[in-house]
């Protein structure tokens, strides 16, 4: 699958949050996206999530326009995280990624509430997957903790279980790393990496810019408001008007 | 010791009764924040739809074991349709409005339903008789004598908050529910419809009451428009005695009503024409020293 953002402008008022903005995000590979603050990246991230409905231009997720729906979004198959963690506290983390998973379980309200074979046999299911979720980000044992009372790394981790169960065909993580230490940065790395290698599409937004440079496939550089270039991140971390515009000499020269 | 016995059954009884309109206060509240007053017309709506039934379209000659199933169905579908309605017309609307504009909308639906049916049922201009089922029969526990309409009450409400704190913890809707009253704009974005979540909380929370109301209408064998009001207000304060949001906490608090109702009225100074007096000042003391109610938990509705 192949999420696109065509010729996208997006307005608020007089300021001209994206001008003319073309972005192809591919499966099996992930995606950088960064830019100084202010330059538009996270209006761009909700455009391509269906929060915003572009002023002009089109979002496709393989080839068809993806609905300004938040929901309908998630239904077609994009998954997003949260630059503020936006999990529910008082539910557990296993709950938390069930609810991840809504969209995808069929039960009607009469077999619920019969408790019919049909109704506990797609509970079990939907329990199974998203056991497995949360044991592959690594937290196998927490299921039944409350996600408030979690540690801060695991509570990114979690919603990023929670985005894997409704299984996304891309997934949208919004500064993954902020507030983590190496240890933690490292062990994120490698988390989305596995992502990528179950054919998810990934797309990250950092400031972290060493960050996305290691771990990325392609990276676009988004500067007031316009791509300003993208390309492999060997491509990209040498290009003059990268430097000159994002980077800055001194970060170059590391 | 005999009479306090019989007392405490009589309490449990009107508790068991209470609660199920409770569920429905402290449901909707738990995922809207609103305090919606005309759920006791829901119920007494409910008793009217059974009484209909019973009364001009049952057979005279009807055996309890049908006619109780489909005064149920009656009660519950009549209930869930006002509810609805309710819902759609009433509240939806007002969405994104200021808090006092549902409150008020509330109390007026509340009072809209109470002259409709006053108006228009035959006869609800005075109380109405409900049909008499089992009630000669009664069970005996040494001096103690319960009604089986009573020990029926007793059984089924507590039997359906648990099927209904099972639901909420374990199903699909369940935890878009919880989902929901935590954060809703987080739970819209994972795909959850709010407007469906609210409508099926207030066709469960409806449904509750039409049943409530058939037990209510069988135990008591009297109803009249007022007793929406009357239970209701016994419900709400129910709900925020166990804490409001919380499925358990209605319950709880719905049996404590009861007992301090049944208790007070026999053996405090001024009897049964000062009990409701008791059961508000059991509110106020516990309020003064737990704000949030036996159960409750600041974060909304966690059974």
């Amino acid at each position: 699958m192949t999420l696109t953002a065509e010729r996208v402008s997006m307005t608020f008022g007089g300021l001209v949050a994206l001008d003319d903005v073309t972005l192809a995000v591919p499966g099996n590979r992930i995606t950088g996206l960064i830019g100084p603050n202010g330059a538009g990246k996270t209006t761009l991230f909700n455009c391509l999530t269906g929060l915003y409905a572009p002023t002009s231009g089109r979002i496709l997720l393989d080839g068809r326009p993806l609905a300004a729906d938040p929901a309908q979004a998630m239904r077609g198959g994009v998954a997003r995280t949260f630059q503020n963690i936006r999990l529910f506290p008082g539910m557990s983390a296993l709950d938390n990624v069930l609810v991840g998973r809504h969209t995808r379980i069929k039960q009607g309200l009469l077999a619920a509430l019969l408790h019919g074979p049909g109704f506990r046999k797609s509970e079990a299911a939907a329990t199974e997957r998203a056991r497995a979720e949360l044991e592959f980000v690594g937290l196998g044992p927490e299921g039944h903790m409350p996600a408030r009372s979690l540690a801060y790394g695991d509570q990114r981790r979690l919603e990023i279980a929670r985005a894997l169960a409704g299984d996304p065909a891309v997934l949208m993580l919004d500064e993954p790393t902020a507030g983590m230490n190496g240890t933690e940065t490292a062990d994120i790395s490698a988390l989305i990496t596995a992502i990528r290698d179950r054919g998810i599409a990934v797309v990250v937004i950092e400031h972290d810019t060493k960050f996305i440079f290691s771990l990325c496939d392609h990276v676009y550089v988004l500067v007031r408001g316009r791509m300003l270039v993208d390309g492999p991140p060997a491509t990209v971390r040498t290009d003059p008007r990268v430097i000159e515009a994002y980077l800055g000499a001194t970060e170059c020269s590391k | 010791m005999a009479v306090l016995a019989q007392q405490i059954v009589n309490g449990l009884v009107l508790g068991a009764l209470i609660g199920l309109i409770a569920l429905g206060y402290t449901m909707v509240y738990g995922i809207i924040q609103l305090i919606n007053f005309a759920h006791g017309e829901v119920f007494m709506v409910g008793a009217f739809g059974a009484h209909f039934l019973a009364r001009y379209v049952l057979p005279e000659d009807v055996r309890w074991y049908v006619a109780l199933p489909a005064m149920c169905l009656a009660a519950v579908a009549v209930s869930i349709g006002v509810a609805v309605a309710m819902e759609r017309l009433a509240y939806r609307p007002l969405i994104g409005a200021h808090r006092l504009a549902p409150l008020i909308t509330a109390l007026g639906v509340s009072i809209l339903l109470q002259e409709v049916v006053r108006v228009f049922y035959p006869g609800a201009t005075a109380p109405l008789a409900f049909p008499r089922m089992f009630v000669e029969g009664h069970l005996a526990i040494g001096p103690v004598t319960i009604l089986w309409t009573g020990v029926l009450a007793l059984a089924v409400a507590p039997l359906l908050a648990a099927a209904l704190h099972i639901y909420v913890e374990r199903s699909r809707l369940g935890r878009a529910m919880r989902a929901t009253a935590q954060d809703p704009d987080t739970a819209r974005l994972m795909g959850i419809s709010p407007n469906r979540v609210t409508l099926a909380t207030f066709v469960i929370g409806a449904g509750l009451a039409g049943v409530g109301a058939v037990l209510y209408g069988i135990h008591y064998t009297q109803i009249d428009t007022a007793i929406g009001f009357q239970n209701g207000i016994f419900a709400f304060t129910a709900a925020v005695l166990g804490g409001i949001g919380s499925i358990r906490g209605a319950m709880l608090g719905a049996f404590c009503i009861g007992l301090v109702k049944s208790l007070a009225g026999q053996y405090v100074w001024g009897g049964v024409q000062y009990d409701y007096v008791w059961v508000f000042v059991l509110l106020i003391l516990v309020l003064m020293f737990r704000p949030q109610g036996f159960l409750g938990r600041p974060e909304g509705m966690r059974a």
